[in-house]
């Protein structure tokens, strides 16, 4: 497995039966791809619907249903729409499960930063301070460094999303939980040493290993 | 009242420097047909309410691409790089606002609220300048309403009244902007006699809406 595939199928376990579960865009995504049989969950799109939904063919294609990423998608039967209050009424209200962001900094405070570089990208926040607010549990998916740079840090430098919201962060070599408000680190990828992973990274944390 | 008009009649609702606001996400449930009409205008200096700026020709990217939007209110612009040239360049003055707190600052606006309080954006930049309000030991920013002069809406099917429903995910930030405007125009596949929708099962009352048009 490559490193996405690792971090994948590894925020799928995080799934339990019966979570309703907002997924950003791209990488968090490809979760559902790993998710176990015996778990059901429902998804939700900030753009306004819940379900499971499948990517459009020629043949299904509805010009009026796309994800939160704009690519046309279907909604399967038992699935429900809503427009965009309902949608955050359900984000900040506390009604999601948990959601997976990416990010580009995060730090030993549990800061997110994923929504602006100074002078160079500028995307804007879409709904993810919301979701970092609202939802019951916060988890990032990331590859463990940008280009050889560390994104786990002591303290974020870009323009912050939400500040203490973190609860856990999966990369491709481990994971780490924010443990009564200390971050720690849980779990090693096989083949990933202890050393291996304190080269890259550049917070603070204790480590309590789980297996 | 008759609230029918044609497509060639919306020229005359728009002015040089008032707020618009066009419904939609990435393109899906944006009034398609009034924005190609909007652009056979010479209308300029807009403020535009909107989620996102689409894509590049593409729905409400083609107001951006003909530069007629000086003024953003928007959550998300990553998906459209001519904004972003415009806004770094400084021809569009731009005001990013998380998704869910753009939804509510225009429901404010239809709903008669002076405002809203929200913990989206605490300890961030969307705080700045903003009052910080403290309700049983909690903070909450508090967010004003945006006002709308003329709102666009999409819907799938209007009756003469102008009660509407919607197709798909296409609700989005229709809903909200129904309400928050002076006048609201909505853009509809088909136009049936009253009593031809059923009565549960409307999205937007007759009351939010000035004018339909079939497109």
């Amino acid at each position: 497995m490559d490193a996405k595939e690792i971090i994948a199928a590894r925020v799928a376990q995080e799934f339990k039966d019966g979570n309703f579960v907002n997924l950003g865009i791209g990488l968090p995504t490809k979760a559902v791809d790993y998710i176990s049989k015996e778990v059901q969950i429902n998804l939700h799109s900030e753009n306004g619907f819940a379900g499971i939904w499948d990517t459009a063919t020629p043949e299904t294609l509805d010009k009026d249903v796309v994800d939160a990423g704009g690519s046309n998608v279907v909604l399967q039967s038992g699935g429900l729409f809503f427009d965009s209050v309902t949608s955050f009424e359900i984000i900040r209200g506390g009604h999601l499960d948990m959601t997976v962001l990416g990010a580009l900094e995060v730090d030993e405070e549990g800061n997110l930063a994923n929504w602006k570089i100074p002078g160079k990208l500028l995307p804007g926040m879409g709904g993810a301070m919301d979701l970092v607010n609202g939802a019951k549990k916060v988890i990032i998916s990331m590859v463990h460094t940008a280009r050889g740079n560390p994104k786990i840090l002591k303290k974020c430098t870009l323009p912050l999303t939400g500040k203490g919201v973190v609860d856990m962060i999966i990369t491709e070599m481990g994971v780490f939980e924010f443990i009564e408000g200390k971050l720690v680190l849980t779990e090693l990828t096989d083949g990933v040493s202890l050393e291996d992973i304190k080269a890259v990274t550049p917070a603070s944390y204790d480590v309590a290993l789980k297996k | 009242m008759d609230k029918i008009i044609s497509m060639d009649a919306v020229g005359a609702f728009l002015k040089d420097g008032m707020t618009i606001s066009i419904g939609g996400f990435m393109g899906c449930g944006n009034a398609h047909h009034i924005i190609e009409e909007i652009l056979k205008t010479d209308v300029k200096n807009l403020t535009l309410i909107c989620t996102d700026t689409a894509r590049d020709d593409y729905g409400i990217g083609k107001l951006i691409d003909d530069r007629r939007i000086t003024k953003l209110l928007a959550s998300h612009i990553g998906t459209n790089k001519e904004t972003q040239r415009q806004v770094i360049e400084g021809f569009i003055d731009l005001e990013l606002v998380p998704q869910g707190t753009l939804a509510e600052r225009i429901r404010a606006a239809g709903a008669g609220l002076g405002g809203v309080l929200t913990q989206t954006g605490l300890g961030t930049e969307v705080q700045e300048g903003k009052e910080i309000v403290t309700i049983d030991g909690k903070d909450y920013i508090l967010e004003k309403p945006i006002h709308i002069d003329l709102a666009f809406l999409k819907a799938y099917k209007a009756d003469n009244a102008g009660n509407l429903i919607y197709n798909g995910a296409t609700r989005n930030f229709n809903v909200p902007m129904a309400g928050a405007a002076t006048i609201t125009i909505a853009e509809v596949e088909e136009i049936v006699e009253n009593g031809q929708l059923n009565p549960n099962f409307i999205h937007t009352p007759f009351v939010y809406i000035n004018h339909i048009i079939k497109a």
